[in-house]
């Protein structure tokens, strides 16, 4: 069922804008005939844009569920342990210089990686690792990111500023290419599915996981790798999107249950579905400006998740 | 079957003095009980023998294998933990809390089947949760969290029971269940170790008995000649009145 909704949400995603087209001249298209204007914005404008939104939401929805269990705290998203602090500091130092998409895209990737492992390495410290240890540093750190960015918008010249603030919300409209976040995904994907039930003993805490036969410790380094790589592609591909991690794993385990086994694939469809349709919104509701696809998905994913919430037991 | 074997242990607790060494072997069909005061390193004994913390000198065997050379699969295919503490952060109904026990026996891929199932319910059905299998843990008692503790390890049909406190917050009747229950496992095959409170129950359901005071110094043997007066009293640093019943010795503290 995620996965027919999924594959509404594209279909909706290329038909849907400043020009509207059917069903059957979609089909045309893709066929190869019809107007060669609805060919050349199917192929090279929206069927890209709704991919990169599809595979950024998965890829979020995914590290969230992962970093949930990991961290055995249901507040945890992609976001917590400083990852998208870190890509922000890098994309804006890059605005700022005024270089190109490539480039600051590039440099929000450098500045993931690098929070991701300054968390790791100071996480360690000399004693032994535990979630509250790294939640706690990747905290810190992130609010010291905040900081940077904080005082590089207050540096920079205000025609450059919309931009930033747009990359900061999540921001689809440079995603030209979706293929660095499908060629995650989809393997880290196939790599988590199997260790869907040691993830299950995992949110049972490490010492009862360990007498059930878990090599915790291997396990949980994999996912943290796992999770931050999957964060610093969907921040690289569209800036930080908020709120997509932090609550389609909630609503699906609010509806599915808990086993991992499921609720990881369903992540994956349910958040690039939940993404796929707010960018379709973002740029389709003030056509023809363009809304942060951010503000759009907490607009619609607020009011689904208290509903569920309220409604559960 | 299997021999679980302490050599020359001494645990680690941070922080206090190397204690006696540990050298025994807990063979099948034996129940053995632990006493001590609290922080006497009863909790940490049993972690170490199960291998979840490294010892500070000596080692643990598994029918002859030192622990930190097995894979944790393979030790959990034998051996069980019943834990004094548990987290469920995440919600989970009993019958897939109790499920997970046959965890060591799946590989990656695979879905429990038909058999684990049945294992989990005949669990359930020797522990009374039967009624309570959908219910969500969080949502039940500290005692009921005692029994689905307990049903989780025999849904893992240990060869070797290591078990820390398992009468905690257990009424009257599910005490003398859940100690009929490790019994049986003996009767079966099974050892069983665990660290308990109750000398009244240590008395009665335990054949050996290890008592661990809190300077580290320790001595064990079969229960009736470790049950004397004077050195419980030591232990416990309690005076203690002994009665008789049914030829089991009771114990009263004053």
């Amino acid at each position: 069922m995620l996965a027919a909704l999924g594959a509404m949400a594209l279909l909706v995603a290329v038909t849907v804008g400043s020009v509207s087209m059917t069903l059957s001249e979609l089909w045309l298209a893709i066929g190869g005939g019809g107007d060669p204007l609805f060919r050349e914005l199917v192929f090279s404008l929206r069927l890209p844009r709704a991919l990169a939104a599809f595979a950024t939401g998965g890829l979020l929805a995914l590290a969230g569920a992962l970093m949930q269990v990991l961290l055995r705290n249901p507040l945890a998203d992609p976001y917590v342990l400083g990852i998208s602090g870190g890509a922000a500091v890098g994309a804006l130092a890059s605005m700022l210089l005024g270089l190109g998409t490539a480039m600051v895209s590039g440099s929000a990737f450098a500045g993931a990686l690098l929070s991701t492992l300054l968390v790791f390495g100071l996480a360690q410290g000399r004693g032994s690792w535990t979630p509250t240890r790294l939640l706690l540093t990747g905290v810190v750190i992130a609010a010291g990111w905040g900081a940077v960015i904080t005082f590089m918008l207050s540096l920079s010249p205000a025609d450059r500023l919309p931009g930033m603030l747009y990359w900061l919300m999540g921001d689809l409209s440079y995603a030209r290419s979706p293929w660095l976040a499908w060629l995650v995904l989809i393997p880290v994907l196939i790599v988590t599915l199997p260790l869907g039930r040691s993830l299950n003993v995992l949110a049972r805490g490490p010492l009862q996981a360990a007498a059930l036969g878990v090599a915790v410790k291997p396990l949980a380094w994999l996912v943290y790798g796992l999770a931050s790589l999957l964060t610093a592609v969907a921040v690289t591909t569209a800036g930080s999107v908020g709120f997509v991690g932090l609550i389609v794993p909630h609503m699906l385990r609010l509806v599915l249950g808990n086993d991992q086994r499921i609720i990881l694939p369903a992540s994956v469809m349910a958040g690039g579905a939940l993404l796929t349709i707010a960018d379709t919104l973002a740029r389709t509701l003030m056509a023809p400006e363009q809304l942060p696809v951010g503000v759009i998905t907490a607009l619609l994913g607020v009011p689904t998740f208290l509903f569920l919430l309220y409604r559960s037991r | 079957m299997a021999i679980l074997e302490a050599s020359n242990l001494v645990v680690d607790i941070p922080g206090r003095a190397a204690g006696q060494p540990f050298s025994a072997r807990i063979l099948p069909g034996q129940r053995w009980g632990v006493l001590g005061p609290n922080g006497a390193g009863k909790s940490t004994l049993l972690h170490t023998l199960a291998g979840l913390r490294p010892p500070r000198s000596g080692q643990v065997l598994l029918d002859g294998d030192c622990l930190t050379q097995l894979r944790r699969r393979q030790l959990a295919q034998k051996l069980a933990v019943v834990f004094q503490e548990r987290q469920d952060s995440f919600p989970a109904t009993v019958q897939e809390t109790v499920l997970i026990g046959r965890h060591p026996f799946l590989s990656p891929w695979q879905r429990e089947s038909g058999s684990d199932l049945r294992l989990a319910n005949q669990a359930m059905d020797a522990l009374s949760l039967r009624l309570l299998s959908d219910r969500l843990v969080s949502t039940l008692s500290g005692g009921e969290r005692q029994r689905v503790a307990i049903a989780t390890a025999l849904t893992q049909q240990p060869a070797i029971w290591l078990a820390d406190e398992p009468t905690n917050h257990l009424d009257l009747h599910h005490q003398v269940a859940v100690m009929e229950l490790l019994h049986r496992q003996a009767e079966q095959g099974a050892a069983v170790f665990m660290c308990l409170h109750d000398l009244n129950l240590a008395a009665r359901w335990c054949d050996h008995l290890l008592l661990l005071y809190p300077d580290g110094e320790l001595c064990f043997g079969p229960a009736e000649t470790m049950l004397v007066p004077e050195a419980l009293e030591r232990l416990y640093d309690q005076k203690l009145s002994v009665g008789q019943i049914n030829g089991v010795p009771v114990f009263v503290p004053g």
